[in-house]
């Protein structure tokens, strides 16, 4: 039968088809393989890691500082080290006082303003101007108490904090960044004198607890301020942070944060959205603070992840949550409840039903949380601060320090943060943020007093800043960039926690673009399925005329 | 009552092979494009992505074979529209066929599609197929338009591959009603299974 061997030879059709299916498919998945093995990520792991060394047995160090005269010497003072420390590392001092660590300021081009801890105010203990002795125990210096502090001096600069090994170096809570002489109790824990011999004699790398003795208790405790930064990632799980745990890469900060001179890449004050360079390594110019430094900006073996690296920085799926590693992070301060007292008179101190800090008669109501969903907002990494002496709106919450970036801003992307609000004392004449006096012994600070018009009078006068003498409380906001705390990649977000329904999509507030399964338009979906129902209506209709006719035709 | 019949083999074997993959394909890519669509729930937003992307890629495929053959067999030749007797099959779907009238177009091999037809799968063919795969690509290639040096909207793209979606779901549901009326409801689908087509003989 000729007709069936043509049917035969059409249907050979079938596997011809079949095959050039497969091979388009696999061509792809070829494509996608080669991407990912160039991945330098590899090399980065097999680079010996000097920073880790702390942790071996063996240090790979060419200087072994117990060997040193100058460090065997009878120590009086802290200072007396940072000379010591300075006989071999002439240029170290200079190095610093160039960086933000010493000045606490910083100026940035973008918007022309001059940030650091000196100069910004935020909705945690709002400004150090005036409370200086209390701050500065986290200046990379000793003896920063007020504003005659000469920032020239460089027997002032604090090595040991950033370079102490052995744990034993620790800052006075209150004495201007000096460390105690004679053993002195704060809030119930001891500080002892560091073996100043001891500790100089054991200097090396930064280490997680070196950094982390500051960054990690930023806002006046752990955990208090940045939410991805806590005492849990000393020795993180792997599950809290995949870079910094033990389990994981053992990075320590300054894997990423390296530096040049003293001068430490990632600052806050003028991120990185994306590294303009993508890929810094092999050719590292210590300076690579970026996910992308490392991973580039096609890390994912499926390509369809890769598509959104431009718009979606790696940190909004990678850190699905902040503050995992059980110390939870303060997301609201009330300074306007401040100053309630127990009926004994005594302060007040009371916990929430997690036993988390919710009031404190020092500093107000809070509210403390674990295990935070981060708020999500484009990002091209400027920040302006709302200073001192800037007008603000007080009809509406402040932003503190506004975020720039939108869809339509080609470094922008969408990015995750704590946003941590409040309210806090303002000027409602001047229409200013002002800055209280808080800390200290005198009969103006607020923490001995309790008295805002006197405490705000002495900070303003303090700052050299106008002050009407009329003070109320404006509800604050201030965003503080998510970044750490990376999980493991089972762990990331799915497709579906974004594209989903506005209200459940973790980006469900954010404007100006389209995106798959949160965006629709509700007149073409009416219209389509009304089409639909339209189409299924003529077709029963019909049917029935169909059924009835050909009844009646018989 | 029985009426006489003829047998006329109407659609070739590659043209069945590509009429019922091409269903399948676009079945299951309404499927999964409105569960992207976010009108439903079912294998989970990241499959029905990368279902959708891969069957699209098959369709394509398909598409370029089905593009060959009617090229190379002269079978576009049964999808150049016509108006003759258009009124008289429209009238018949619309009255006779309550009737029992007889239908006033008979296929044959050399005009297989009667002029409703033509029209129907002419604006399948040059009209929601091409703006589907058009709209379909871009979406797939957003990220490279600037350097492709595309200017597009997505929304307005994914508004048209919606509505090309929605209208694939009308043509659908009275296709399958349509198959339904021939001599017996299921004459036309054992035609496009089998090739051969049963007609009433006169």
């Amino acid at each position: 039968m000729p007709q069936r061997k043509t049917l035969l030879k059409q249907l050979l059709i079938i596997p011809v088809l079949l095959v050039v299916v497969v091979g388009l498919l696999m061509a792809k998945q070829v494509q996608v393989s080669r991407a990912a093995d160039a991945s330098p990520v590899a090399l980065v792991a097999a680079e010996d890691n000097p920073a880790q060394q702390g942790d071996d047995e063996v240090s790979h160090s060419t200087a072994d500082h117990t060997k040193f005269e100058v460090l065997q010497q009878p120590f009086e003072t802290v200072q007396d080290v940072t000379n010591a420390c300075l006989s071999c590392h002439t240029e170290a001092a200079d190095q610093v006082m160039h960086t933000i660590h010493w000045t606490w300021e910083k100026h940035v081009p973008d918007t022309d303003q001059t940030l650091g801890k000196k100069d910004i105010i935020n909705n945690f203990c709002i400004s150090i101007q005036s409370n200086e002795p209390r701050c500065t125990s986290c200046h990379a210096g000793y003896g920063w108490k007020d504003k005659t502090f000469d920032f020239t001096v460089q027997q002032n600069v604090d090595c040991l904090v950033c370079h102490d090994t052995t744990g034993t170096y620790k800052k006075f809570p209150t004495a201007a960044g000096l460390p105690v002489y004679e053993p002195t109790e704060f809030n119930g824990k001891m500080f002892n004198p560091p073996d100043l011999n001891e500790v100089a004699q054991n200097v090396g790398h930064s280490s997680r607890n070196n950094c982390g003795a500051c960054h990690f208790y930023g806002g006046g405790g752990d955990g208090v301020k940045h939410g991805d930064l806590d005492s849990s990632l000393k020795v993180p799980d792997k599950s809290l942070d995949v870079h910094m745990s033990p389990d994981g890469a053992n990075f320590q900060c300054s894997d990423c944060h390296t530096a040049n001179s003293h001068e430490i890449a990632g600052s806050r004050l003028r991120m990185l959205s994306q590294s303009d360079t993508h890929y810094d390594l092999p050719n590292d110019d210590h300076n690579r603070a970026t996910c992308e430094s490392c991973h580039g900006i096609t890390p994912h073996s499926n390509p369809k992840i890769n598509d959104h690296t431009d718009k979606v920085a790696c940190q909004t799926c990678h850190i699905p949550e902040y503050a995992r590693g059980g110390v939870p992070t303060k997301m609201e301060w009330y300074w306007k409840d401040a100053g309630q007292f127990n009926d004994d008179g005594s302060i007040k101190s009371t916990v929430d039903e997690q036993g988390f800090p919710n009031y404190n008669t020092l500093k107000g109501s809070f509210v403390d949380e674990v295990n935070v969903k981060p708020e999500y907002y484009w990002f091209n990494g400027v920040i302006r601060y709302t200073l001192a002496t800037d007008k603000i709106d007080d009809t509406k919450p402040v932003e503190i320090n506004p975020i720039d970036g939108s869809y339509d801003d080609p470094n922008a992307r969408i990015y995750p943060f704590k946003v941590h609000r409040g309210n806090q004392p303002y000027d409602p004449v001047n229409k200013t943020l002002v800055i209280p006096h808080l800390f200290g012994k005198d009969d103006t600070a607020y923490w001995k007093n309790f008295d805002w018009g006197k405490s705000i009078q002495a900070g303003m006068d303090y700052a050299g800043l106008p002050y009407s003498g009329q003070y109320d409380f404006v509800d604050t906001e201030m965003y503080w960039p998510i970044t750490h705390m990376v999980a493991p990649k089972e762990d990331a977000l799915a497709c579906d926690s974004c594209h989903t329904d506005k209200t459940q999509s973790r980006v469900g507030s954010l404007e100006g673009f389209y995106m798959p399964a949160r965006d629709h338009n509700n007149i073409l979906d009416l219209l389509g399925w009304l089409a639909a129902a339209g189409s299924l209506l003529g077709v029963v209709v019909h049917s029935s005329l169909r059924i009835f006719g050909s009844k009646k035709g018989r | 009552m029985t009426t006489a019949t003829i047998r006329v083999y109407l659609f070739k074997g590659f043209e069945r092979l590509w009429h019922w993959t091409q269903a399948l394909l676009i079945i299951l890519l309404g499927i999964t494009g409105f569960e992207i669509h976010n009108s439903y729930h079912l294998f989970g937003y990241q499959k029905a992505v990368m279902l959708h992307n891969t069957l699209a890629w098959a369709l394509i495929a398909l598409i370029v074979f089905a593009i060959f053959w009617h090229l190379t067999t002269g079978e576009w030749r049964q999808y150049v529209p016509t108006t003759e007797r258009l009124s008289a099959v429209a009238h018949y779907y619309a009255v006779g066929i309550f009737k029992n009238e007889k239908h006033p177009f008979k296929e044959s091999e050399a005009s297989k599609l009667n002029p409703l037809q033509r029209f129907t799968y002419l604006g399948f063919k040059i009209l929601i197929i091409p703006v589907q795969v058009t709209t379909g690509l871009l979406y797939m290639y957003y990220n490279h338009w600037h350097e492709w040096g595309i200017f597009a909207r997505l929304d307005l793209t994914a508004l048209l591959h919606t509505a090309g979606a929605f209208a694939l779901i009308s043509f659908f549901i009275v296709h399958v009603y349509m198959t339904t009326t021939g001599h017996t409801p299921l004459a036309h689908i054992k035609a496009m299974i089998t090739g051969w087509e049963e007609i009433e003989a006169d």
